[in-house]
């Protein structure tokens, strides 16, 4: 089947139906797998055990701004594109995203009160992941409240537009500013500055929670297709009563 | 801070992680179930898209005969 077929949402239905199980058996697999690993990981000379906090933190914020990333590109689809599939996967996307950036901000809390002897400063980089979440929340609540799936597509898709101005700054803020938060330590110029012994655990906890997010995704996306074909035929049934 | 309060950060986080990634779970599932059983219902009162009711036979019934 070509990529380009999907856009035919029944075409997509039968795809995720045939996707759903398998990607989510391998996520299941790689979690095994991952959880494993990070729990035999050394502690770090300097976190020590909290280091482990790490293996669902890292992955918790590289989810929160790939999902915005996806919804970026599915905005562009509405607006330039009007792809059949883009607002679906924008609405499909945003609680999933959301719920990858509380658990980011919530593990991060955790790992900095025995770490930083602090939950929360207002640096840089947590207040621009914080107004990340809050961002996801203005989504979902255009969603929520427009009641025109068009109407509500278009809204939300300028407003994901805008707030993608947060993920550069996300990304450089450890860098453009003086931060309690440290600076990158996994994808930067000159490679990786982790010990193998925690980045391999650190890589297959972020490939199963990745894993994770496209079945969700999938599942999310066929869910919308479906609510989509009940509120046509719901219209159909309130125009052939009247 | 001892290693012993390490630990309890330790395991509030992996339940925070595990509590969203089964709450994300759950909602899928269960909204699957309602958008599914929605459609049964509307279809066994016999309202039907105009595509669909055009061809009985549901893109995604043959899909799955084809599969």
């Amino acid at each position: 089947m070509a990529i380009a077929d999907l856009a035919n949402p029944a075409r997509f239905l039968a795809f995720a139906d045939r996707t759903i199980p398998w990607l989510g058996g391998v996520a299941v697999i790689a979690f095994a797998f991952g959880i494993n690993q990070a729990m035999l990981a050394p502690d770090d000379y300097q976190q020590g055990a909290t280091v482990k906090i790490m293996f669902l933190h890292v992955p918790g914020a590289w989810l929160g701004m790939l999902g915005w990333g996806v919804m970026t590109v599915a905005a562009l689809g509405t607006l330039v594109w009007r792809h059949p599939l883009a607002d679906v996967t924008a609405k499909a996307t945003a609680p999933i995203g959301a719920a990858f950036t509380l658990m980011c901000l919530v593990t991060g809390s955790l790992w900095g009160r025995p770490t930083w002897g602090t939950y929360w400063v207002w640096d840089a980089r947590l207040t621009s992941v914080l107004l990340l979440f809050l961002l996801y929340l203005g989504v979902i609540a255009v969603w929520r409240t427009v009641e025109d799936p068009s109407r509500a597509a278009r809204a939300a898709a300028i407003l994901t537009l805008v707030g993608a101005i947060d993920l550069p700054i996300i990304k450089f803020s450890v860098e453009w500013w003086n931060t309690l938060h440290q600076p990158a330590s996994v994808m930067r110029m000159g490679g990786s500055t982790i010990d193998k012994s925690i980045l391999i655990p650190l890589f297959i906890m972020t490939v199963a929670f990745t894993l994770t997010f496209a079945t969700l995704v999938l599942a999310a996306m066929r869910n919308e297709i479906l609510r989509r074909r009940v509120r046509t035929l719901r219209l159909i049934q309130a125009s052939a009563a009247s | 801070m001892s290693e012993a309060a390490h630990t309890g950060f330790i395991i509030a986080a992996y339940a925070v992680a595990a509590i969203v990634v089964a709450s994300l779970c759950a909602w899928v599932m269960l909204d699957y179930r309602a958008q599914r059983r929605s459609l049964a219902d509307l279809e066994r009162r016999g309202i039907a898209r105009r595509s669909a009711a055009a061809r009985p036979e549901s893109i995604e019934q043959r899909a799955k005969e084809k599969a």
